[in-house]
């Protein structure tokens, strides 16, 4: 058996994405002891070589999700798959970063990442020096690997959360919050890192509560509201359902939005010094043609496209509140 | 790695599917299918074979292995065994001292007129709070230091498995209680031999043995003192298993001993001291007797046994469908 998960695990396993989805939950819930529903039927389908934003304010259960995917915490109903796997086969390919670093102070980079090498089963020793120092080398640490945990920095220690999430060959990445703590430098480092790894073909679930974050790095997402997940989807079908609207800047605002009603646009909103409409299938040179015949004054016409905070938005109410 | 460099790790490594992969397939031609469902293609092999998940053979002894590095390079656990270490040189500097002062009572005699007597003196004395304070130290951190620092979820997500994590961590604390009873045991018999007199030993039955049958009871004293601390490590790691804050385990496990000892003193309960734990500790005097009283080691040795039973269940059960939310 050990010779067959190495090379499932092994680039070429990996570079293919196949066998189904690389997480799949089922009405997943899991309820704490004092009632607290942390997750509530959770239906999720994360497809294998995506790159998938798990988004949603603090508080909204996601770091809870993921204990359940890792084995961690055990849910109250509902069922879950990590690669098609039982757990014990499945977590040897699967690379975790989970609420933050967590290491021996005491120990140095090397030290620790070795103390959880010896923790994965089919891991090799003999190859542990090797794989440790290339996990160390990805994240930047390599200069710092023989120093103690205790005088690493926050951005530090995060890498070094990465680095043990790197450990092996992974077919699924899941990053809890990767880029806590991180100055900006480094959250850039990160998203390339998560790029570079994605391109690998490794499936990469990747939470945040940092909108900005899921929209530049994730090729899909999921949004989670108090438990409850609220919309899921490749980027593009999330904001689909958004549709472009044309603003136009003018003093005239009643006769804007008669001229903009004239020509057909739906959902014309007249407001103080601007008015927008429901783009539709209109081309705004001749919207703003159409203003100045009629003789608007015309100070700025913009089409103003969805983004994934107005879905994000759209869809969680208040946005960045921490839900209960 | 290439599928050729693979075979050759796994020849050098001695896993048994070294062979049988080899045979299946050419190295370096891996057909894609059977890469990607390789699981599904090959279930389980027959007995023999490592099982499903269990990964590679040498794979718990590494966990292990990197337990006692931990445990045996960490600075408290160090003193610990210092300080264990530091108290039959002591207690010998004291009799010494004490009996060159010409007032003989019985125990002191028996330490001076021999320099193997000071390692049954010395149990005596650290098997009733100091020997359990090290033990359970060690013990009583063992899941909850982790649980506290946030590693546990870690080396759960390794996976590290629940069952083997739990093993590989009390065996660890039983190889830290026999190293504490060796240490004990080694520094009282060095002091002994530098500050007292060799030769044949005086039994408390009076008979005398040679320094030989003298060295041998002190083996069997180790062993039985270590499986006592042993069976005290089994409560320490089930206590461990409950809460996420080590202190709270290792004071809970000292609260116990120390009510036992209080326990032990009241006349009336004597019937139920045969019960506690603590009992059992002192019992090693029965290899001063001529001949062996082994009906009481043996004894001691069952009730150390269910300990470790009756405990090691109650840590497995917890420990196996505990949340671990920190
Ligand atoms: N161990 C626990 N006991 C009770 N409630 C918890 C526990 N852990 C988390 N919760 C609650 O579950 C909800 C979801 O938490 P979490 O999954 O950490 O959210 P997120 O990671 O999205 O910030 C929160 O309301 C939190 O208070
Ligand atoms: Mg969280």
């Amino acid at each position: 058996m050990t010779a067959v998960m190495q090379e499932a695990g092994a680039p070429f396993g990996a570079a293919l994405p196949s066998g189904g989805p690389a997480i799949v939950t089922e009405g997943l819930t899991k309820r704490f002891r004092g009632g607290q529903v942390a997750v509530d039927a959770l239906d999720l389908t994360v497809p294998r070589g995506s790159v998938f934003g798990f988004l949603g304010p603090n508080g909204s259960g996601k770091t809870t999700t993921i204990r359940m995917l890792l084995g961690l915490v055990a849910p109250t109903s509902g069922e879950y798959s990590v690669l098609g796997l039982p757990q014990a086969q499945a977590l040897p390919r699967v690379g975790a970063l989970v609420e933050g670093p967590a290491f021996y102070p005491y120990l140095s980079g090397t030290a620790n990442l070795a103390r959880f090498d010896a923790a994965d089963p089919t891991a090799a020793r003999g190859t542990a020096g090797r794989r440790i120092a290339e996990a160390l080398e990805r994240v930047g640490l390599s200069a710092a690997a023989g120093k103690r945990y205790r005088n690493y920095s926050l951005g530090m220690r995060q890498r070094l959360a990465i680095a043990a999430a790197l450990l092996g060959p992974r077919e699924l990445l899941i990053l809890d919050e990767p880029t806590n703590g991180l100055d900006p430098q480094g959250t850039r480092e990160v998203r390339a890192l998560v790029k570079e790894i994605a391109a690998d073909g490794t499936t990469v679930f990747v939470s945040s509560h940092l909108l900005a974050e899921v929209e530049q790095m994730c090729t899909h997402a999921a949004i989670m509201r108090a438990g409850r997940l609220v919309a899921q989807g490749t980027i593009a079908s999330l904001s689909a359902g958004l549709v472009a609207r044309v603003r136009v800047e003018t003093p005239d605002a009643a006769d804007a939005a008669r001229v903009l009603g004239t020509l057909g646009l739906a959902d014309v909103r007249p407001g103080d010094g601007d008015v927008t409409a429901e783009l539709g299938g209109h081309a705004p040179e001749r919207i703003n043609a159409a203003l100045v015949g009629e003789g608007v004054a015309v100070r700025g016409l913009a089409v103003v496209r969805p983004s994934l905070e107005d879905v994000f938005v759209g869809l969680t109410g208040e946005g960045f509140d921490v839900d209960g | 790695m290439s599928t050729a460099e693979k075979a050759d790790t796994r020849a050098a490594t001695g896993d048994p599917e070294a062979g049988t992969d080899a045979a299946r397939r050419t190295p370096g031609l891996v057909p894609v299918a059977e890469t990607m469902r390789t699981t599904e293609r090959h279930p389980p092999e027959p007995s023999g074979a490592v099982p499903a998940g269990a990964g590679r053979p040498w794979a718990f002894w590494r966990l292990l292995g990197s337990e006692l590095g931990l445990t045996f390079r960490r600075p408290r656990n160090l003193v610990m065994l210092a300080v264990l270490g530091a108290v039959p040189v002591i207690i010998g500097i004291a009799l010494r001292v004490v009996a060159s002062d010409g007032q003989m009572g019985g125990m002191i005699q028996d330490v001076a007129g021999n320099s193997l007597m000071l390692t049954f003196v010395s149990f005596s004395f650290l098997v009733l709070l100091l020997m359990p304070v090290a033990v359970s130290v060690v013990a009583g951190d063992s899941i909850a230091g982790e649980a506290g620092a946030g590693t546990l979820r870690y080396l759960l997500a390794a996976p590290a498995g629940r069952t083997r994590l739990l093993l590989v961590k009390y065996l660890n604390a039983v190889v830290f209680a026999y190293a504490v009873t060796a240490v004990v045991a080694l520094s009282a018999l060095l002091t002994g031999l530098i500050l007292f007199p060799a030769g044949p030993v005086t039994l408390l039955s009076g008979t005398t043995v040679s320094v030989a049958d003298g060295l041998l009871r002190i083996l069997i004293t180790v062993g039985y003192v270590g499986a006592a601390m042993a069976a005290l490590a089994a409560i320490a790691l089930a206590l461990s298993t409950f809460t996420e804050v080590s202190i709270g385990a290792i004071a809970a496990t000292l609260v116990l001993v120390i009510v036992c000892q209080v326990l032990r003193a009241i006349p009336e309960l004597g019937s139920i001291t045969p019960y506690l734990l603590p009992t059992r500790f002192t019992n090693f005097d029965a290899v001063l007797r001529s001949p062996i009283d082994t009906g009481a080691l043996r004894e001691g040795l069952l009730a150390f046994g269910a300990y470790i039973v009756l405990f090691g269940s109650i840590a497995w059960a917890r420990f196996s469908g505990k949340d671990i939310t920190s």
